[in-house]
Formats: structure tokens, C-alpha cells, sequence
């Protein structure tokens, strides 16, 4: 759960938070090429500590290092795995790195993925984001349908728990048995819940009809996106910091840790 | 026998729901717990069969205190019927539905399948026993949650929102069979907000309001209060609603039910005649 807890939005407002979702998402794409591009130790790390920045301004830090510490089982499965595998087959390992130093750098690598895509999912409200898919000419029924996912996740979740209750409440234990009667102790909540939701959806969808949803082909919206100074400024250092990148790539010799460090 | 020991209990996301609770409930007694949405009434009768644990304080059933015992083995004690049966329905049939908290507690297989008989004719269910649950009306679907708490014969039971989503029939069905329950040696708990409902039972009503007990004795006497309801946020019962309008006739104002009223009403009319 605590995964989820470092993406759950929350209503503040900060420069961050105002931004274009379209144009966060570009950075977001910015530091994710960045990171593919690099497999060495130092340009990873820059680009993790040059996100800080971003996470201090927006005020988020506390869901921040939740999500981050989220992310650890992840990164030492992904540590373990490179590191294993760099071992058996040194080949794989670009030149001159350690087994060692390439799976710390790969580790890395993924979390600077999980602070940017984190970044964007604090400082965007769902609303926001459907805005932008709209705004984007991403067809309205595709819109709705993933805003509504998100929308729900917190009513599954605690109709989730209501439902648990009522099945400890009728003496099942979910933590008794082998792990396949484990697993199948879970029948009795997943059935509620998924014959719930159906139902769910099927008010919604009639709710929606008779509130006139799909009436006409162009919808109109309350809130129009619109680009400010500080949107271009992003904008700006995205394109600053993808050109750096591919730069850097391109025409600067990196060093790997064994050079950087005195023999 | 439930005993609550000034119980504070505060959810994970800070609501500070319960906010010194102390009551005890006698074995046989027939209690409803009112008060308006957010009073903590669900959040008090989970902590009878340990779903929630106190914060501080403590909950005893039977002398031992919810902390020490798996709330598997308290459900045994005490039987609790959700609000919404659509919480609960997960089988194939009804007879099914109604084994699943017996094999939960381990029944033999000719003792269990006694108990599911017992409970399908109690609940009036006989003639559903192989359909599915799904397919059940929604009272229909109630009463099958309810047999499936009453077929393990539990010394206590928890209705939460028994009448809600119900018809005036299905009510009545209801109330009678809760009555009955009771006369019957069982300990009933009903959380409700339908002061009729409750006024035609008159069990003893404790009233809740911002995670306190506000007033707490026999329903006459309660729910007949103006200045009690109103800050527990109750109306009175429309029988007594016509009572206390008819003050000034000196008739009294504590009635409740219908029965009632016609008796002290017939008297007035013989006593004017006279």
C-alpha cells in the first residue's frame, strides 16, 4: 500500500502543483529518456539530485520519501538480480565497469524513474490530468473511463476493508493455512467486491445517461488549460536538460567509479 | 456479557471516532444504539467482536478482554449481520452461504448441515436453498446474511442498519423475529436510526452523539425527551410527536407505540364522555 500512498495526490497548491500537467509530463519524458540514455554512475546520480529541487518547491517531500522507500523492495530485487547476472556473464557489463558499480547504477537508474513519475503524480490532480488528455485529442470516452479508474480506487479500497470485516466477522481467517488455502481465502472477498463494482458501474453508467452524458458530440469544459510564463520556463529546462543529455552522451567521455576513485 | 471500559478509539486517519465509551451489556438484554451518521455507533459495536481494538480503554466480553482473543474466536460469542448483504454474499447457493461460517468454525458435517436446515426455515429460506444468492430480491439477500450469523447460534447479535433498504412488511417480519430472538435468551444490538422501529420494540436505547454516550436507559424514556433528541439530533416518534402537541390536555407524554397510545386515548375519550 505504501507504494501507492507516495503517488496519491493531495489538493495544495504550489508553483509545481500550478503547472500545465502536459507540460509536467514532458518533463517527466525528459528524465525518463535521460535516464534510459545513461548507464554510468555519476550523470544517474546528477539526474536523481537535480529532481530534489522540484520535490522541495512543491512541498511534497514526506509522500516523496514514501514513495522512494516504496520503490526498495523493487530496487534491491533489481540490485540483486544485476548483480547476479553481472557475475555469471561479465560480457553484458558495458567496459570497464564493476559488476558491482552496474548494478548500483541500474538501481539508481529505476529511481530516478520512480522520483519523476512520483514528482508528476503528486503535483497533478486527476482532474487536471483528464483535462490534458482532453486537451490533447485523446478521445473523451478513453478520458473518462481511466479518470474514473483513478476516482475509484480509494472507494474499492475501503469497500475492500468493509468487506474483509464482514467475512472475520463470519470466522475467516485469512492468515490461516498453506499458501494455496491462503490464497483461496481470499474468494470470499474478491467475489463481493468485483459483483459490487459491476453493479457500481452499471448505476454510474445509468446515472450518467440520464445526466445526459454523450449527448453531444463536442463537449465544452468548465476549466480550459492554459500555458503561463512558468510553463514555458519548464518547458525551457526540459529542453535544456535533453539537450545536456544527449550531449553529454555523445561527446563527453564518462568516467566509471574505478577511474573516479584513488588507487 | 459486554463490558466497555471508557474506550477511546481514533482511525488510522486521525477521526477521533470514540471518545470515552463506558457501558456494560447484560447477557439477554435488548439494546439499540442510535444517534446521527458519524455519531461512532458502528465504529462502538465493532469493537464488541474485536474488529476494532481500543485505542485506550478496554472491551470485555465474558471477562476477557478483545485484545487477547482472535476476533475468530469472539465471532464464535458474537455474531454481527453488516448493513449490506452485498458485503458478505459469495457462494454459489444459499445453503452454501450459510455453511461458510460453520466450516469457518470447524462444525461437523451433520452437525453443520442440521444448523443450515435450521437456519433456512428460520429466515423462511427453505425454498432457496440451492439458488444463488445473487439472484434474491433485497430482502430477500438480508435475510440470508442474517441466517448465516444465526446458524452458528451465537450468544450475541450485532445488527447494523437492520431496516434499511426494507419495506414496511419486511419490517414488521423483522421486528418480530429480533422480539422474538430476544424472548428467546439471546443478547440483541440493533444500530439504527429508525426511531419507529425502535419505538415499537422499546428495548433499551442508548444514544450516541460526537463519540459519546448522550443518554442512556429505556426507550420511553428517551425517546419521549425533546431536549435529549434534540441533541443526539433525533426526532421523537410521531406517536409521541402528537402527544407532547396535546400537552395541554394533561394526557401524558411519554407514549411510544401504537398500543399504547389507543389504550391512554380510549381512557381519555371514556373519562370527557363521563
Amino acid at each position: 500500500m505504501s507504494v501507492f500512498e507516495g503517488f496519491k495526490f493531495r489538493y495544495i497548491s504550489s508553483p509545481i502543483h500550478r503547472r500545465d500537467p502536459r507540460v509536467k509530463f514532458l518533463y517527466v519524458l525528459v528524465m525518463f529518456i535521460a535516464a534510459i540514455m545513461f548507464y554510468e554512475l555519476p550523470p544517474l546520480l546528477i539526474l536523481f539530485l537535480l529532481q530534489i529541487p522540484f520535490v522541495l518547491v512543491a512541498g511534497v517531500q514526506r509522500q516523496w520519501v514514501r514513495s522512494l522507500r516504496g520503490a526498495m523492495f523493487l530496487t534491491t530485487f533489481l540490485f540483486a538480480f544485476n548483480l547476479f547476472f553481472g557475475y555469471i556473464s561479465p560480457g553484458t557489463i558495458p567496459g570497464g565497469m564493476s559488476p558491482l558499480e552496474y548494478a548500483i547504477a541500474m538501481s539508481l537508474r529505476f529511481l530516478v524513474l520512480v522520483e519523476s513519475f512520483s514528482i508528476f503524480f503528486l503535483t497533478t490532480s486527476p482532474d487536471h490530468l483528464s483535462l490534458a488528455l482532453e486537451q490533447s485529442h485523446v478521445p473523451y470516452e478513453f478520458t473518462f473511463a481511466f479518470t474514473t479508474a483513478v476516482r475509484f480506487v480509494p472507494v474499492l479500497a475501503e469497500e475492500a476493508q468493509t468487506i474483509m470485516d464482514a467475512q472475520k466477522a463470519r470466522g475467516l481467517e485469512l492468515e490461516k493455512g498453506n499458501f494455496l488455502k491462503r490464497v483461496r481465502n481470499y474468494i470470499p472477498i474478491l467475489i463481493p467486491l468485483i459483483v459490487s463494482a459491476i453493479r457500481r458501474s452499471l448505476e454510474l453508467a445509468e446515472a450518467m445517461e440520464s445526466r445526459g452524458w454523450g449527448a453531444s458530440k463536442k463537449r465544452t469544459n468548465l476549466y480550459v488549460l492554459r500555458m503561463k510564463e512558468g510553463d514555458f520556463l519548464l518547458i525551457i529546462i526540459s529542453i535544456i536538460l535533453l539537450v545536456t543529455a544527449i550531449y553529454v552522451r555523445y561527446f563527453v567521455p564518462l568516467p566509471t567509479l574505478t577511474m573516479l576513485l584513488p588507487k | 456479557m459486554i463490558e466497555v471500559k471508557d474506550v477511546h478509539f481514533t482511525y488510522p486517519t486521525g477521526v477521533e471516532a470514540l471518545k470515552g465509551v463506558s457501558l456494560s451489556i447484560r447477557n439477554g438484554e435488548f439494546v439499540a444504539i442510535m444517534g446521527q451518521n458519524g455519531a461512532g455507533k458502528t465504529t462502538l459495536v465493532k469493537q464488541f467482536n474485536g474488529l476494532l481494538k481500543p485505542t485506550k480503554g478496554e472491551v470485555l466480553v465474558d471477562g476477557v478482554s478483545t485484545r487477547d482473543i482472535s476476533i475468530a474466536q469472539l465471532a464464535r460469542k458474537v455474531g454481527f449481520v453488516f448493513q449490506n448483504p452485498d458485503h458478505q454474499l459469495f457462494s454459489e447457493t444459499v445453503e452454501e452461504e450459510i455453511a461458510f461460517a460453520l466450516r469457518n468454525f470447524g462444525f461437523k458435517e451433520n452437525t453443520m448441515k442440521r444448523r443450515v436446515t435450521w437456519a433456512l426455515s428460520l429466515l423462511d429460506l427453505t425454498e432457496y436453498r440451492k439458488t444463488s444468492p445473487f439472484m434474491l430480491s433485497g430482502g430477500e439477500r438480508k435475510r440470508v446474511a442474517l441466517a448465516s450469523v444465526l446458524a452458528w447460534n451465537p450468544k450475541v447479535v450485532i445488527l447494523d442498519e437492520p431496516t434499511i433498504g426494507q419495506d414496511h412488511r419486511q419490517k414488521e417480519i423483522l421486528r418480530q423475529f429480533i422480539v422474538q430472538l430476544n424472548a428467546q435468551g439471546k443478547t440483541v444490538v440493533i444500530v439504527t436510526h429508525d426511531v419507529e422501529f425502535v419505538a415499537e420494540c422499546s428495548p433499551r436505547v442508548i444514544l450516541m452523539a460526537q463519540g459519546q454516550i448522550v443518554a442512556d436507559g429505556d426507550a420511553e424514556r428517551i425517546l419521549t425527551n425533546p431536549e435529549i433528541a434534540l441533541r443526539a439530533s433525533i426526532v421523537p416518534p410521531q406517536i409521541t410527536q402528537i402527544f407532547l402537541g396535546l400537552a395541554d390536555l394533561e394526557l401524558p407524554t411519554d407514549v411510544i407505540d401504537v398500543s399504547e397510545a389507543k389504550k391512554v386515548l380510549l381512557e381519555y375519550l371514556e373519562g370527557s364522555k363521563r
